[in-house]
C-alpha cells in the first residue's frame, strides 16, 4: 500500500523552521486565544501611557531645568550671589552663567541639545528679559524679578519689570518629553514581550502535553523546532501590532492627528518606529529563547511552570534596570543595561528616544541577534540532553530536585 | 554520506547492505546507564524487533538510532549516515507516546507530518487523504483529532509516519494500546511494507509479535543486548525438545534415553541428542519400546528469551504484558 520512492534529502534548517512556524502561526491565529491576545494591549497601552507620564515626571525631577543667565559679567555675578543668598530660604531654579555672546539668540540657546535650559535670562538687572516656554516663564518670572531686585540692591517694593519672550519649546522641555517617550516605549516593549514570552512557553507546554514533541525532534533538528516556534509567535505579534496600529491610526485620523501632541523622539518618528519593531523582535526573541530553554530544561509541565517564575522575575529586574538606566544616559549602569542581553533592547529603545546617534543601534542589534542564536542553540542542546529520557515521567519535584536530594 | 555502509549480516549468509548499524552505543542519564554497549545490525528490507521488558533501554536505543539524542559512546549509522537528520526524508518514526495536535484535522495532521519529512504540504495532505481512504478512514479525514477514537488517532499517526514513503520505518511499541483487530491490521501493514522493500524496526515487550513478524531480533535487558541476530538462530540456542510416547513402560531401551529425560503423564520429554534422532530411534526399536508417537519441537522465542536474557528479564517482560492487559 505504500510505494517505494522517497527523495533522499533533508529539510534545511530554515525550511524546517518554516514548517513549524507555519503550523504554529495558523493554529494561534485561528484560536480563541488570539482574540484575547488582541484585547490585551488595550490594557497595556493604558498602563504604559500612565508609566510614560510617571517617567516624564521622574525625568523632570532627575534633571531639573536650569535658568541660563547671560547678562553682562558683573551683573551676572551679582545675580548669582543673590541666588546663593536667597536659595536656602526660597526654592529657586538652578542657574548657569552663560557668556552673553552665546546668548545672542536666546531661543537658539534654548534649543541646543545636550543642555538642559528651561529659560534664558538676558538684558540687565534693571531690565531683565526672560526667554522660554510660556509655562516656564509663568513659573520663573517672579523668582527672576526677586533675584534681579536683590542683586541690584533695589528695595523689594520696586521689583524690575521682567520682559518676557516666549518660545514654543526648550531643550529642557524637549529632554523631559523625550524621557517620557523613552519610558513609554520601554514599558510598552516590556509588557508586549512579557505577554508573548508567556505565550511561547504555553505553546511548548502544549507540545509536551500533546506528546508531539518527540515526533518533531525525530523529524527535524531541535534548533529548527525552537526557531519555528519563536518566529511563529513573532509573526503573530506583528499581526497584532498591525491590527493595533491600524486601529490607532484610524483613531488618530478621526481625532485630527494625535502625533502633533506626542514628543518627537531624538531619531525622529519613522526611524523610531522601525527601531521599536526591531528591538521588540529582539527583546522577544531573547526572552522567548530563554523561556524555551527553560521549557527544555524541565522534563514535566509542572517543572516548566516552576522554572518560569525566576525567568519572569528576571524580566522584571531587566525592566527596572532599563528604566533606571534611561534616566542616566552614558553612565556605567546604562552601559551595563545595553550590554546585558535581556535588557539591551529596552536600554537601546530608550536611547533611541533620547539620543540621535544611529551607529550604536547597528552594533546593539548585531549583539542581540548573536545572543538569540546562542540561546536557541543552548536551549535545543539542553532539550535533547535532558528531556528526551525514556520511561515514565518523574514527578516535577523528584525530577527537578532529585539530584540535590540524593 | 559519511561512508559506504559496511555489510554485516543478521545471519552469517546475509550480504544485504545495512539500513541500521550501531556499535557500542552507551547512554547515561544522571549517572545511570540506560543503554550499555548496544550493537545492532539491521539489513535493508528486514523486519527487525527490539525485544525486552519495560525500562530495558529499547526507547533510548531507538532515540539514539534516530538522532533524537546522541550516544555518550559508540557509533550509529542509518543508511551509512552518522547524522540521521541528514536523511530525515528516508525515515518514518512512530514514538511510543503517540501525540497529535488535538485541534488539527486528521488529513492536515498527516500533511503536517509529511511536511516535517520534506514533502510539499499540499502533496502530503493529498496523499494523506488517499491513505485515509485506503485504510477505511476516509469519513474521518476532516474531523479534528480530538473527535477521533484512540485507535483511529493512532492509525492517523501511523499513516503520517508513512506518508512520505520512507525506506526505514521505526515503530516504538506499535502494538501497545491496540485491540486484537487493530494489532492484526498493523501486522499485515508491517509485512506489506517489508514486501515493498521497506526496512521496519520495532520495539516490543510482546514476544509473540516479534516471533510472528521478525527476521532478526535484538534481545535487550538492563540496557545490554545479550543477543542480536536472526530469530532462528536465537531459537537454535536451545536444543529441540523431543516428546516420546511408548507402549512399554520398562525395558533395556530406557538406557538409550538422554540423561535429561523426564516422564510426565504418558510422555517422555528430553532434549534432542547431539547425535541426532536416528541412533535413538534405532535403540528404541531394537529395545522393543513400542513407539506410539514421537515429535520433535523446536524451542520458541520465549524459551530462547528466557535462556538468553534470564528468568528475571522474562518475568519483567510477562509483568509488563500483564500490566498492559490489565489497563
Amino acid at each position: 500500500m505504500i510505494g517505494q520512492t522517497a527523495p533522499a534529502a533533508r529539510l534545511s534548517l530554515l525550511r524546517a523552521a518554516f514548517v513549524i512556524a507555519r503550523r504554529d502561526f495558523l493554529a494561534i491565529l485561528l484560536s480563541k486565544a488570539f482574540f484575547f491576545f488582541l484585547l490585551g494591549p488595550i490594557i497595556l497601552i493604558a498602563v504604559s501611557g500612565g508609566a510614560g507620564a510617571i517617567g516624564a515626571k521622574a525625568a523632570k525631577n532627575a534633571h531639573p531645568a536650569q535658568l541660563a543667565v547671560a547678562m553682562p559679567t558683573e551683573q551676572a555675578h551679582a545675580f548669582a550671589a543673590a541666588h546663593d543668598r536667597i536659595d536656602p530660604l526660597v526654592s529657586l531654579p538652578a542657574i548657569t552663567l552663560v557668556d552673553p555672546m552665546q546668548a545672542s539668540d536666546p531661543a537658539a540657546l534654548l534649543q541646543r541639545s545636550g543642555e538642559n535650559y528651561g529659560a534664558v535670562l538676558t538684558g540687565s538687572l534693571t531690565q531683565p528679559v526672560l526667554t522660554g516656554t510660556e509655562d516656564q516663564i509663568r513659573k520663573w518670572q517672579g523668582e527672576v524679578a526677586l533675584l534681579a531686585a536683590t542683586a541690584s540692591g533695589a528695595d523689594q517694593q520696586s521689583f524690575p519689570r521682567v520682559v518676557t519672550e516666549s518660545t514654543t519649546t526648550s531643550g529642557a522641555a524637549k529632554k523631559s518629553a523625550r524621557a517620557g517617550t523613552a519610558t513609554a516605549a520601554l514599558t510598552l516593549l516590556f509588557l508586549l514581550t512579557m505577554l508573548l514570552a508567556g505565550m511561547v512557553l504555553s505553546n511548548l507546554v502544549e507540545e509536551k502535553a500533546n506528546k508531539i514533541i518527540e515526533v518533531l525532534a525525530a523529524s527535524i533538528p531541535m534548533d529548527a523546532v525552537f526557531l519555528g516556534k519563536l518566529f511563529a509567535m513573532l509573526a503573530v505579534s506583528f499581526v497584532g501590532i498591525a491590527v493595533w496600529g491600524g486601529i490607532g491610526l484610524a483613531i488618530m485620523g478621526a481625532t485630527g492627528g494625535l502625533t502633533a501632541s506626542l514628543p518627537v523622539p531624538a531619531v525622529g518618528w519613522p526611524l523610531f518606529v522601525v527601531l521599536f519593531l526591531l528591538y521588540f523582535a529582539m527583546a522577544y526573541l531573547i526572552i522567548g529563547s530563554v523561556f524555551l530553554a527553560i521549557g527544555a530544561m524541565a522534563p514535566t509541565v509542572r517543572d516548566v511552570q516552576t522554572l518560569s517564575m525566576p525567568a519572569t522575575m528576571l524580566q522584571l529586574g531587566v525592566f527596572f534596570l532599563a528604566t533606571y538606566a534611561s534616566t542616566d544616559l552614558g553612565s556605567p549602569v546604562e552601559l551595563a543595561a545595553v550590554i546585558f542581553p535581556p535588557s539591551s533592547p529596552y536600554a537601546m529603545i530608550s536611547r533611541a528616544a533620547q539620543v540621535p546617534d544611529l551607529w550604536p543601534h547597528l552594533v546593539a542589534l548585531a549583539w542581540q541577534a548573536m545572543w538569540v542564536v546562542l540561546f536557541v542553540r543552548a536551549g535545543s542542546a539542553m532539550f535533547r540532553r535532558r528531556v528526551m529520557k525514556s520511561g515514565p515521567q518523574q514527578s516535577g519535584k523528584r525530577s527537578l530536585f532529585g539530584k540535590f536530594a540524593r | 554520506m559519511d561512508a559506504a555502509p559496511s555489510v554485516t549480516p543478521v545471519s552469517e549468509n546475509d550480504m544485504r547492505p545495512l539500513a541500521i548499524e550501531a556499535r557500542g552505543l552507551v547512554k547515561r542519564f544522571d549517572g545511570t546507564t540506560a543503554v550499555d554497549g548496544v550493537d545492532i545490525s539491521v539489513p535493508e528490507g528486514a523486519i527487525y524487533g527490539i525485544l525486552g521488558p519495560n525500562g530495558a533501554g529499547k526507547t533510548t536505543t531507538l532515540r539514539m538510532l534516530l538522532g533524537i539524542i546522541d550516544p555518550d559512546e559508540g557509533v550509529r549509522k542509518v543508511f551509512g549516515h552518522s547524522r540521521p537528520h541528514d536523511i530525515g526524508r528516508l525515515i518514518g518514526y512512530l514514538p511510543e507516546e503517540r501525540g497529535l495536535y488535538p485541534a488539527m484535522k486528521a488529513v492536515d495532521a498527516i500533511g503536517f507530518l509529511g511536511a516535517l519529512r520534506g514533502m510539499p504540504l499540499a502533496e502530503a495532505t493529498a496523499r494523506g487523504r488517499e491513505l485515509l481512504e485506503e485504510n477505511g478512514l476516509g469519513h474521518a479525514a476532516d474531523k479534528q483529532i480530538r473527535q477521533l477514537s484512540k485507535g483511529m488517532a493512532q492509525t492517523v499517526q501511523l499513516l503520517g509516519t508513512l506518508v512520505h514513503r520512507p525506506r526505514l520505518v521505526v515503530l516504538d511499541e506499535p502494538f501497545s494500546g491496540l485491540d486484537a483487530l487493530n494489532q492484526g491490521k498493523l501486522e499485515r501493514m508491517i509485512r506489506s511494507l517489508a514486501e515493498d522493500g521497506t526496512t521496519v524496526i520495532f520495539s516490543t515487550h510482546v514476544i509473540a509479535h516479534a516471533e510472528r513478524l521478525c527476521e532478526g531480533v535484538a534481545i535487550i535487558a538492563g540496557g545490554k543486548v545479550p543477543y542480536a541476530g536472526s530469530v532462528d538462530a536465537a531459537r537454535d540456542r536451545i536444543p529441540a525438545q523431543v516428546r516420546l510416547e511408548t507402549r512399554a513402560r520398562e525395558g533395556a531401551w530406557r538406557a538409550a534415553l538422554p540423561a535429561d529425560a523426564r516422564h510426565e503423564g504418558d510422555y517422555w520429554y528430553f532434549s534432542l541428542p547431539d547425535s541426532g534422532i536416528e541412533p535413538l530411534l534405532r535403540a528404541l526399536i531394537e529395545g522393543e519400546a513400542g513407539i506410539l508417537s514421537l515429535s520433535i519441537e523446536r524451542a520458541g522465542l520465549h524459551d530462547a528469551f528466557v535462556h538468553i536474557a534470564g528468568e528475571a528479564a522474562a518475568r519483567a517482560l510477562e509483568e509488563g504484558n500483564a500490566a498492559e492487559q490489565g489497563q
